[in-house]
């Protein structure tokens, strides 16, 4: 694996939009000039159920076509998943986790079952419901992982974002400032990075 | 100019297709099939196509619509995966053997049962033998460009077979990777028209396809067959050739990958090969001469030229992603094997069945094979040579 | 262009000499078998008890009955396979079955 390489395991679950948050970070990866993967762990798709999506980014092209077994860095986008599921399995001590929580971060050290390195969180249910209206963590939780991974240039990672937004949704141009406000707002507020 | 971009496999299939605008698609587009048809129906509502799409009630329908269409004259083409492609299964041979030159669009996805719906070999290595070529990719850009050259290798003259282009299921099918696309009027010039010599529509003379083929006849339709199944390996290659002089990207009946001087290696088809490729650069920076054969074309297979690529290596381990259940190896196993015989000194040979029904397979289970591979090849012990690999075991296994 | 015609396929054709998955490029080419080798009960028609009421033609499987200008005329023993539906549609017992002597 060459040193230039991020990879990235995304915890959520069905319905949250964990696969979107992935396939947008692979998005907003591209957009800089990276090679890029982004998938899901497919089985059968239910609302609620446990689910792992993957990204890899890297300077030069990447050829391997498995899951990741030591990210550098975990997103967990639902925090009751840090009880059932071994989050931080194989991830690399000098990386970090980034946990949707309004807690602080070394509330939750004690159930990430030892692991030693950073620990952050950021509350996206708070700032998805101000800025959104709604309940969509994925958004606040892209941010997270860019600011904190450091993956990605933050000014440029805005840029594109909003690019993006307002290719995505054209027909309702409306929510494209809540969108961008969420992930500025993530970017400022996440704890512990 | 090639256009830098990132799509699923999917996305790019159904790009390739958008490129192409067949004349039909058929399709049952709803699970088991793929998320192609939905991306092309998309395609066909905004006008970008001028392709006939017919969705019907099952496989065996979008199949028969595909030979109906092209006995017609058209260019039909078709997208599947698992459970689907075997309700084909009694029509894929009426489209080899009526000689119709039918693109199949297949996602590699295991067939059931136990209930499953992930990535293995098996429904496509279940119509290995219905006369149907068949290219596998092992990534996004690979599946866009074999599907680029499905149809002039497939209508052919000297050919006249359907085509399956297969991709792994879920592995590449749904993900996001960078890939180089080509520029719609470039890929229409490559692609060409589909002018058949002989159609049921939009000629004078009649034409009768499909016809009772008494035990007199049939047996020397079915050695036409198998002819054009052989012309078929030099079509693949000059289409391969112009190809890369149009795209520049190369392609053959296989990838070899520092095989040079290789006293280890991998025989295997799909996605895995990105893996093993990460692999060797892995073991041969610690001094392990490990190479790989990634096949491309399974039909028609590529023999004498397997056989040459493998005649230096010591040790060799073909990797199947699907059961034969023959209690002596899989699909691949057979054929390469079959192939090294006539070498006058073949290379140890070992199968290993793994990623059954989406089992991962990661690089540190590539590795464990060529450390197997060179402890043989030191050796000269071969020990079981029917192996899986990945699956839980109470008891000590070879792998 | 390859225009094989039916007629030149045979029994001792080679698999080259024959159109790629037995394509047909003509129509009537079932003309080409003489299916009245399988008749083992030979039709007669009785020319002075039919009416030309023309019901037994479209009921022949075998095409075996010509009409021409609106008349039927005798069988062509070529193609009837001898299978008697003409005898039992005929209102008017204009035909019977013999046993095929050959």
């Amino acid at each position: 694996m060459s040193r230039t390489m991020t990879e990235i395991r995304w915890h959520g679950r069905g319905g949250q939009g964990a696969k979107t948050a992935c396939l947008l970070l692979a998005d907003a990866a591209f957009a800089s000039g990276k090679y890029v993967q982004g998938f899901p762990e497919y089985g059968p798709e239910r609302m609620g159920a446990p689910i792992t999506a993957y990204n890899r980014i890297s300077d030069a092209p990447c050829t391997v076509h498995s899951n990741i077994y030591k990210p550098n860095y975990v997103v967990v986008v639902d925090e009751t998943l840090l009880r059932a599921v071994d989050v931080t399995a194989g991830l690399d001590p000098q990386g970090a986790i980034v946990i949707n929580s309004p807690r602080a971060p070394e509330e939750l050290r004690p159930l990430l079952r030892g692991y030693s390195g950073k620990v952050c969180t950021l509350d996206a249910r708070r700032i998805s419901e101000q800025y959104l209206g709604r309940y969509f963590p994925n958004t606040p939780m892209l941010a997270a992982i860019v600011k904190v991974s450091g993956v990605l240039e933050p000014d440029r990672f805005i840029a594109d974002m909003e690019a993006s937004f307002r290719h995505k949704f054209a027909s309702k141009p409306q929510v494209i400032e809540g969108n961008m406000k969420c992930l500025t707002e993530s970017m400022k507020e996440v704890r512990g990075a | 100019m090639s256009i830098r971009d990132r799509l699923s496999g999917n996305e790019a299939i159904a790009h390739a297709m958008r490129q192409i605008d067949p004349d039909v698609f058929a399709a049952f587009p709803i699970t088991p099939s793929t998320e192609i048809p939905q991306y092309f129906a998309q395609y066909v509502a905004d006008g970008k196509v001028g392709t006939e799409y017919v969705t019907v009630e099952s496989e065996h329908s979008s199949m028969s619509t595909c030979i109906g269409a092209a006995a017609a004259g058209a260019r039909a083409v078709t997208a599947t995966s698992s459970a689907g492609l075997a309700f084909m299964y009694e029509v894929l041979y009426v489209a080899a053997s009526s000689r119709l030159p039918i693109t199949l669009a297949c996602v590699n996805r295991t067939l059931t049962g136990p209930i499953n719906i992930n990535n293995d070999h098996s429904d496509s290595m279940g119509a290995r033998d219905s006369g149907w070529l068949q290219i596998y990719s092992e990534n996004n850009q690979e599946a866009y460009d074999n599907y680029l050259q499905a149809m002039r290798i497939s209508e052919h003259p000297s050919v006249r077979l359907p085509i399956m282009i297969c991709q792994d299921g879920f592995i590449t099918s749904h993900a996001v990777e960078n890939i180089l696309l080509e520029e719609d009027e470039v890929v229409k010039r490559f692609v060409g028209e589909y002018r058949p010599e002989h159609a049921l529509i939009g000629r004078d003379n009649p034409l009768a396809v499909g016809p009772y083929d008494t035990c007199p006849f049939c047996m020397e339709h079915k050695v036409q067959q198998a002819e054009a199944m052989k012309n078929a390996k030099k079509v693949i290659l000059d289409v391969a050739a112009d190809f890369e002089r149009t795209f520049g990207r190369k392609y053959g009946f296989f990838e070899e990958y520092r095989m040079e001087d290789a006293e280890v290696a991998l025989v295997l088809i799909g996605s895995t090969a990105g893996t093993a490729k990460a692999c060797i650069e892995k073991l041969r920076a610690n001094g392990i001469k490990a190479g790989l054969v990634k096949v491309r074309v399974f039909r028609p297979f590529p023999m004498e030229e397997i056989a040459n690529a493998l005649r230096n290596v010591k040790a060799v381990a073909v990797m199947d992603k699907s059961e034969g259940y023959s209690a002596c190896g899989g699909p691949l196993f057979a054929e390469v094997r079959s192939a090294c015989y006539d070498l006058d000194t073949p290379p140890k040979m070992i199968d290993v069945v793994y990623g059954l029904a989406g089992r991962d397979c990661a690089v540190e289970d590539i590795e464990r094979v060529y450390l197997h591979l060179m402890k043989i090849a030191e050796t000269g012990i071969v020990g079981p040579r029917y192996i899986h690999m990945g699956q839980r075991s109470s008891q000590e296994e070879v792998l | 262009m390859n225009f094989i015609k039916a007629e030149s396929i045979t029994e001792s054709s080679t698999w080259q000499e024959m159109t790629p998955g037995g394509e047909i490029y003509e129509g009537g080419t079932s003309r080409l078998t003489k299916t009245g080798d399988w008749r083992s009960n030979r039709p007669v028609w009785d020319i002075q008890k039919c009416r030309q009421c023309l019901l037994c033609a479209p009921f022949c499987p075998d095409s075996s009955i010509p009409v021409k200008d609106g008349k039927r005329e005798d069988f062509d023993y070529d193609h009837c396979k001898g299978c008697g539906i003409c005898r039992t549609v005929c209102p008017f017992a204009a035909i019977h079955m013999e046993q095929e002597a050959r």
